[in-house]
């Protein structure tokens, strides 16, 4: 499985099937510990995302990083609060380190680094802060030593995938100290963090885009 | 004479638009502009408003003027939004500088500054050395209270902690109820704002949890969320109906349970 272009388009596409069906449960979990709107936002963010990518007469994308900036830019501009600039980063920044036609499986890693990289920079936050970087950084960690031992750039993406899964899980017990959950104080605990979460959604449609294209299809449904 | 301009960006375009007023009043040759709320014109920030506007002062027909840009941000996600802005254009970073100041007083040191010529790093200067045009302790001296200092943000604030200093309700004609937060949030910023407003209706003195009923802040700062006991407590007449009123609103979750 080679990570091209075509793999961003299936991974962005799945990205947004993903956070669509699970707009109601980082609804839910943003409700409980922040303002209640991070389904709608990236729902909407990706929506608007894909109607981009469809656009006629666009100029043809050839490199990974060209998808990846077009979702950063989308995302900017659509999606409201903190979550728009911050994924809007973490796309840009990784799209400026994948200026290729393809990426391997230390060039995940790269791409891994410079969204977590981009996020911690604009959002000033550090892991156990009950945030999106919970997510990524043991993303990117898990995403290194895949690479190291050797794996296939579509099993650094699985790794990165399962990390972040866990990772996003790993904040239930957390109490938030950035962001509007850091309001609720100690009441934080006990939830999901919805950023986590959406960031464990985006990299297993990664994976999923790597491990399984033939599955791609509009609003097809993938088993989680 | 070229002038640096200055762009507000705020979540509320009456708020960007209300220091513009102020900063035009006093700087009247130098560019002010907003751009404030989300893409729909509700409360927030849009990246495509903040690109446009500077874009517009930089390099729009009107631009002659305008040697750099200082950016005034409100809140948070409105300093994400134009460090977004930057980082996407390139070519805007050299002339653009976003302050790190208080929104309004900040903006008009920085429409002052320029009016009178500086460069874009005195203005910048400037709208960031505005904190200390408050002065660096309040001209009136808070009232000692017996209080104990709030170590977190408002909203940590231990169940049932009182705040603030509203003098208990004595006598035969005080009418209490306890009733139970339902709403996740409990009284956050909009139920606040409405159970301050139906307590001020009523021209008496009404207490939650100790605080007066009729201040957004104080009700806030009694951080209360689903489960919280709340005490509501009125005195006068139509005591019962206030308490009834202001029960009625928590009870009902205002709309969010």
């Amino acid at each position: 499985m080679v990570l091209d272009v075509e793999w961003a388009e299936r991974w962005v596409r799945r990205t947004a099937e993903s956070v669509a069906r699970a707009k109601d449960e980082l609804t839910e979990l943003d409700r409980q510990i922040g303002d209640g709107d991070h389904g709608e936002n990236m729902d909407r963010g990706f929506r608007a995302v894909i109607a981009k990518l469809d656009e006629p007469g666009a100029p043809e994308r050839t490199e990974v990083g060209d998808v990846l900036k077009l979702v950063a830019t989308t995302l900017m501009s659509k999606v409201g609060g903190a979550a728009g600039p911050l994924y809007g980063t973490a796309f840009l920044r990784a799209a400026k380190r994948s200026a290729r036609t393809d990426v391997d499986r230390a060039g995940v890693v790269v791409l891994l680094e410079a969204a977590l990289e981009g996020v911690t920079s604009r959002g000033k936050a550090e892991p156990g802060e009950k945030t999106m970087v919970d997510a990524l950084t043991p993303a990117v960690e898990a995403a290194t030593a895949a690479a190291d031992g050797g794996a296939e750039p579509a099993e650094v993406l699985a790794a990165a995938a399962d990390a972040a899964d866990a990772g996003s899980r790993a904040t239930i017990p957390m109490v938030a100290t950035k962001g509007r959950a850091s309001y609720l104080g100690e009441r934080s605990a006990g939830h999901e963090d919805p950023g986590a979460r959406s960031t464990a959604l985006i990299l297993a449609a990664a994976r999923d885009a790597a491990l399984d294209p033939a599955a791609d299809g509009a609003g097809e449904e993938a088993p989680r | 004479m070229r002038h640096v301009g200055l762009l507000l960006v705020s979540h509320s375009v009456r708020l960007a638009e209300g220091a513009a007023e102020l900063a035009r009043e006093m700087a009247p040759e130098v560019a002010v502009v907003c751009a404030a709320g989300d893409v729909d014109g509700g409360l927030g920030t849009s990246l495509d408003r903040v690109t446009d506007a500077l874009t517009a002062l930089l390099d729009g027909e009107d631009a002659a003027g305008v040697t750099g840009v200082v950016v005034l941000a409100d809140l948070g996600s409105a300093v994400l939004t134009v460090e977004s802005a930057l980082e996407l254009d390139d070519e805007l970073g050299p002339r653009v500088r976003l302050a790190s100041a208080p929104f309004v007083e900040g903006a008009v040191a920085a429409a002052t500054t320029a009016q009178q010529g500086a460069d874009l790093r005195t203005v910048l200067d400037a709208a960031q050395g505005a904190a200390d045009s408050i002065g660096p302790r309040p001209v009136v001296e808070p009232v000692e209270t017996e209080r104990e200092e709030s170590e977190g943000p408002a909203g940590t604030r231990v169940e049932g902690e009182t705040v603030g200093a509203a003098e208990p309700l004595r006598g035969d004609d005080v009418v209490v109820a306890r009733v139970e937060v339902r709403n996740p949030l409990g009284l956050h910023a909009r139920p606040a704002a409405l159970v301050a407003k139906a307590a001020a209706s009523f021209g008496i003195p009404v207490r939650v949890q100790g605080v007066d009923a009729t201040s957004v802040l104080q009700l806030m700062a009694l951080g209360s969320t689903a489960g919280t006991i709340l005490e509501i407590s009125a005195r006068g007449e139509r005591a019962n109906d206030a308490v009834a009123t202001l029960a009625g609103l928590v009870e009902g979750g205002f709309g969010e349970a």
